[in-house]
């Protein structure tokens, strides 16, 4: 469980998080808002890139903002980016044991955590293969992996189905909604995709202008008047 | 458990890298190149000669200092040539100074160089890009201003160790086994192997796949664990440990050190063959050490001024950042595959043509 109370982040005159407040409890969590919201801006503030001028976030009964943000990761906060961070380089092994490598939190060897995070997500074929070679979405499966590896205890995933065919996020799907069962760890979902957010996510917050507008059960929170206005826009084009 | 069943035929890591036989002939190759050049290659060349090579051995060494940190962390330094530098005054000053045996020297230049050559890297902790190559820039002047007041050490006394008005210079000495020249390229050559060694086993482990991440994007490393800090200082190190060592190489192989030989722009040249050479590969440091003093010795030889080095270093490195950014180590082997395509289209088009002449 993710409790946010009251975090506010101002980066000189604007503020991206205003007084957020909301907890996330267990399962998958959606995360919506429209662009500019301040849904990554509360994922940097979550891995540590960002310290909020005020307030505080527990998560799993831990002060998490007094960790370094190297640490948090060790501690088993995970995170996808909006860009692909996969090393091209590195062969798909490689780049899910670096995780493993720098993390407290493991499940068994260091192979059998790796490889069976390669297995998790379904990415077929040898798992020493360099990653350049791979197309846009193994190597989004690359990164899902990097993300689960071990023992996490929360995985932020920042819009991984952006700019993915419908089978592939249908695929991607599947293998975010198994993330709980399987490894154990909660999960925040930032997407614009609302056919993957009301198919994954138990419960959903929206985010407006850096403030919480609702949050609750994916389905009421999709139907809330509010959240269509701000969100989707329906009210005015209507 | 599941997962890890199912995959219990899998290859560990290493074996995987080894499974094509391709490697293994590669592997052939390097030996057999490395034997032609331990044994075979000082006797026939000329001492003119052998005396580049030493140099480009141990300017192959600084340069695969320099590839860990632009190649594999993203650090530009400008800085190495001077790092190297502090590493020849280190062991000049031992040799000079002790009767340590001419490995346990090497070792201690090593280190010393490590812990001032950090020093000089230490704002890559916070900058990067081209502020962090002016700074290391500066430094590097710094540096060559210290050097050409206290001068390299020439068997005199105190901490400096040099004698200014001695008429009388003792040689730097050499290892017993390496007293000739011929024995010293050898020497140099294998202790070059051994640093190769050195960054290869970084590179292969943790220490390289969080600068391959680093170099990657500094927030998803931190993402991921990685403490950047850490990693960037340990590559910091690890370079200058190396060309530490490097400038024992030098020493040993000049005899004589003269401040007057290491200016500042040492480093941005170094720089431009690194790129040329290739900063991504191992192989591109001793291509980089090639063009940086073998080609000047062919150039004076044949009686061209190596002024016209500065010219071609500066087009070649136009043509790697524009053409070929992992440089001739990787542009090469492509071009000549593509030539090879050209030939064989050529060889193949040629019988029909031939067919309507007759």
């Amino acid at each position: 469980m993710i409790d946010v109370s009251d975090v506010t982040v101002r980066f000189g005159g604007v503020t991206p998080l205003d007084g957020m407040s909301v907890r996330f409890e267990q399962g998958i969590c959606g995360l919506i808002g429209p662009n500019g919201a301040g849904k990554t801006t509360f994922f940097n503030v979550l891995s540590g890139f960002v310290r909020p001028v005020a307030g505080t976030i527990t998560a799993f009964g831990e002060d998490l903002l007094k960790m370094v943000h190297f640490r948090r990761a060790r501690w088993g906060v995970r995170r996808t980016f909006q860009t692909e961070q996969a090393i091209e380089e590195l062969s798909i092994y490689e780049n899910v044991a670096m995780i493993h490598e720098h993390s407290k939190m493991k499940g068994g060897s260091r192979r059998e955590d790796v490889l069976g995070a390669i297995e998790f997500v379904k990415l077929e074929g040898d798992p020493y293969a360099k990653v350049r070679t791979l197309g846009a979405g193994q190597r989004r499966l690359v990164e899902v992996a990097r993300a689960v590896v071990g023992r996490p205890r929360l995985v932020l995933l920042d819009e991984p189905a952006a700019g993915l065919p419908d089978e592939e996020t249908g695929h991607l799907r599947e293998v975010i909604r198994g993330i709980p069962e399987h490894m154990g760890a909660q999960v925040i979902l930032v997407d614009h995709d609302m056919s993957l957010v009301s198919a994954v996510c138990e419960m959903t917050a929206v985010l407006d202008f850096g403030r919480l507008l609702a949050s609750g059960p994916t389905a009421e929170v999709l139907r809330d008047e509010r959240v269509i206005r701000a969100y989707l826009g329906t009210e005015e084009v209507a | 458990m599941t997962s890890a069943g199912v995959r219990t035929n899998a290859r560990p890591a290493w074996l995987s890298q080894t499974r094509e036989p391709r490697t293994l002939i590669r592997l052939a190759v390097i030996v057999l190149l490395l034997l032609f050049v331990l044994l075979a290659l000082p006797s026939m060349l000329s001492l003119y000669y052998v005396d580049a090579m030493i140099q480009v051995a141990v300017y192959t060494v600084v340069a695969l200092g320099l590839g860990i940190l632009v190649g594999r962390v993203g650090l530009v330094s400008l800085g190495q040539a001077a790092v190297l530098a502090i590493g020849a005054w280190v062991s000049a000053r031992l040799l000079f100074a002790t009767s340590l045996s001419f490995p346990i020297v090497l070792l201690a230049s090593g280190l010393v160089t490590m812990v001032l050559g950090t020093l000089v890297g230490l704002p890559a902790l916070r900058m990067r890009g081209l502020y962090l190559a002016l700074i290391t820039l500066m430094l590097a002047g710094a540096i060559t201003v210290v050097l050409s007041t206290t001068n390299f050490p020439n068997g005199g006394h105190g901490f400096l160790g040099y004698n200014g008005g001695n008429v009388h210079v003792p040689p730097i000495r050499r290892p017993s086994i390496a007293a000739t020249d011929q024995a010293f390229f050898r020497y140099t050559v294998v202790v070059s192997i051994l640093m190769f060694f050195l960054v290869l086993a970084h590179v292969r482990g943790r220490p390289g796949r969080a600068w391959a991440s680093i170099r990657q994007s500094e927030s998803a490393a931190l993402a991921a664990g990685i403490n950047t800090t850490l990693y960037k200082l340990w590559a910091l190190a690890l370079a200058a440990f190396i060309t530490g060592v490097a400038g024992g190489l030098l020493a040993g192989g000049q005899r004589y050190l003269y401040s007057i030989d290491f200016v500042t722009q040492d480093s941005i040249i170094l720089l431009a063959v690194v790129l040329m050479g290739g900063a991504y590969s191992m192989w591109g440091a001793i291509i980089a050490g090639l063009l940086y003093k073998f080609l000047p010795a062919l150039l004076n030889n044949w009686g061209v001024s190596s002024d016209w080095l500065t010219i071609l270093f500066g087009i070649g490195v136009l043509q790697a950042l524009t053409t070929a950014p992992a440089g001739i180590v990787d542009q090469f082997p492509k071009d000549m595959a593509r030539l090879g395509r050209r030939l064989r289209g050529l060889v193949k088009r040629r019988p029909p043509a031939r067919g309507e002449a007759g």
